[in-house]
């Protein structure tokens, strides 16, 4: 019998008077300013009432008034872990809306940083979550290699965080040439400091580093006995809920549903993907603990760790493409150029991309003018973290940070 | 996205006369229209059908086509639409449905049905078209603002919103 149960027969025992216990929205534990009303019980957890907005900026509001590039750096800030991937997810609807399709200079370049950029985002959920049950090493390991990335993202656009390098028509700048190799990489890789080489081969070799560091991460958390007591057999969301709740991403995966939209989407994006090799995993897995049941936060935090191999996978099949498929020197360079005064349209296109954290759909109307009549950014965090109230009746207080962490949340895109 | 013939034909044949209609775009994609009475029956229809299946509501938000006074009006009546995303996970088919609501004035509220029963993702999406377009889902189990203040005032992504000029001692604009 899991401990929680034995728990609760003694705390009921007890009885305890209610109380309303505020956590957030400045709680470590929260990823963000996320509030959450919880009414207790002792220890008991009877309800749970979320607290959206304090990170509200009215992004759709802002981009009805601006054409669709000048709205591509607000994007970066609503998933600002995932910059890439969400730049990527409103530059294809845009494209899908003016009958474009980038160059596949630009297609591969993107396939890249936003691979890259997912895996970043991965490790820091990672690191994040073994913060919240109390163990510090992945944090740091988690910080370390991300570090890296965002070197290698630096490299190419000039920013570490929020990019605004996929625009409408293309991406800003080429890939460099020829990069000083990154510090971090240098020294882990022991490459003399200072050193010039190609932007390519610098993800390579840090591929090549960060592939046994993952057998790492699985012997300090995934099998890690007190890990997994905090986790299996936790926040169970069934299949058909995870589906009711428009749950998406590594949540819906981790409840047994195998939907990848890099596989299962819109044409427009899926066209990025369909030259790479790779698989969706999904639970049930067969090496999981036995306490692990379909769609606990085990399961969820698992999908995540085996994405992030994934996504190498498609890194080194992209970099083959780049060096001997001949992309680097395709003629039709690396955009479109994007007047804004350019005239959208008076159509309309909904369009959903695999974001690292699940669907993540933008919305845009063209009334004829430069600027949209409508932006919509529709946020899977938003529809994952709506079932936080469900998974968490009737647990431990200790328990809530294991669930809010598992469905990993950024609250820069639930709030917009 | 192809124009969605199937499930018009399908909705066409169960659904009281008048209360669908197709609209084909050339470009960008094309939806299926319905009366508002018509909404729940419909969204049934498509998410339990066999030859539909459309399991999850991806998302739920609405537009107002309203001009501000100096902009060249975009079209001639003023109106509300409440757009539904749907997706099949089993197809891997989408679908979008409109729903066409008359604008009321400012600071009063339309009117449609919630669906928040069909999917449970409605609840906080509905919420959220509350929240910013001013629109009552009747039915809804907690109709509450979700991203704004409860006490904030107006709903801020109709067109002819204005910031308050003070909230709780902050000065605005």
């Amino acid at each position: 019998m899991p401990q929680s149960a034995d728990q609760r027969i003694i705390e009921l025992d007890v009885r305890t008077d209610e109380m309303l216990v505020n956590m957030g929205p400045q709680h470590p534990s929260t990823h963000g300013v996320l509030r959450l009303v919880l009414r207790t019980d002792g220890e008991i957890v009877h309800e749970v009432i979320p607290h959206l907005g304090y990170l509200h900026r009215c992004a759709e509001k802002i981009g009805e008034h601006l054409a669709p590039p000048q709205w591509v750096p607000y994007t970066d800030r609503m998933d600002y872990l995932a910059a890439m991937n969400m730049n990527l997810g409103f530059s294809l609807t845009v494209e899908k809306l003016m009958s474009q399709v980038a160059p596949p200079k630009a297609q591969l370049i993107r396939v890249f940083v936003a691979e890259l950029n997912r895996i970043a985002s991965h490790l820091l959920g990672m690191g994040a979550y073994g913060l919240d049950l109390g163990s510090f090493t992945p944090f740091l390991y988690g910080f370390r290699e991300r570090e890296i990335i965002l070197d290698l993202l630096e490299e190419v656009c000039g920013a570490r965080l929020t990019y605004s390098y996929v625009t409408p028509g293309g991406v800003t700048h080429d890939l460099p040439e020829a990069i000083p190799i990154p510090p971090g990489l240098a020294m882990l890789t022991g490459r003399p400091a200072g050193a010039t080489i190609s932007w390519v081969d610098a993800v390579i070799l840090f591929l090549d580093w960060l592939g046994p560091r993952i057998d790492e991460y699985h012997t300090l958390l995934t099998e890690n006995h007190i890990f997994v007591q905090r986790t299996a057999g936790l926040g169970v969301l069934t299949r058909e809920k995870a589906i009711s709740y428009g749950c998406s991403g590594p949540v819906l995966r981790g409840s047994g549903v195998e939907f990848d939209l890099r596989r299962h989407g819109d044409k427009i994006y899926t066209s990025l993907y369909e030259k790479f090799e790779f698989d969706i995993p999904t639970a049930p897995f067969r090496n999981a603990p036995r306490e692990v049941i379909v769609g606990d936060n085990w399961c969820r935090f698992y999908v995540r760790m085996l994405e992030v191999t994934q996504s190498m996978r498609i890194l080194r099949q992209a970099a083959d493409l780049w060096t001997i498929g001949g992309v680097a020197h395709d003629p039709a360079g690396h955009k479109i150029p994007y007047r804004l005064t350019t005239k959208l349209p008076a159509a309309e296109v909904y369009l959903e991309t695999e974001c690292p954290r699940g669907q993540m759909g933008f919305y845009v109307i063209g009334n004829g003018s430069a600027e949209p009549l409508r932006t919509r950014a529709k946020s899977s965090s938003f529809c994952n973290l709506s079932v936080i109230s469900e998974l968490c009746q009737g647990v431990l207080l200790a328990d809530i940070p294991s669930i809010a962490g598992s469905l990993d949340i950024v609250m820069g895109e639930i709030d917009r | 996205m192809s124009s969605p013939t199937f499930e018009f034909s399908l909705l066409e044949q169960q659904l009281p006369g008048g209360s669908v209609r197709l609209v084909e775009a050339t470009t960008g994609d094309s939806w299926i229209e319905l009366k508002s009475h018509a909404l729940r029956e419909a969204c049934q229809i498509l998410r339990d059908h066999q030859d539909c299946q459309f399991n999850v509501l991806s998302d739920l938000t609405a537009v107002d086509w309203f001009s501000p006074a100096g902009k060249k009006p975009v079209i001639a009546d003023p109106r509300f639409e409440v757009v539904y995303h749907l997706l099949s996970l089993t197809r891997q088919k989408t679908l979008t449905l409109k729903v066409i609501l008359p604008r009321p004035d400012r600071d009063e509220l339309s009117e449609i049905p919630s669906i928040a029963d069909l999917w449970l993702a409605a609840n906080w999406h509905e919420r959220e078209a509350f929240d910013m377009f001013g629109i009552r889902f009747t039915g809804h189990p907690d109709l509450r603002r979700i991203l704004c203040p409860e006490d904030w005032e107006g709903y801020p992504l109709r067109k002819d919103y204005e910031f308050p000029l003070e909230y709780h001692g902050i000065r605005g604009r």
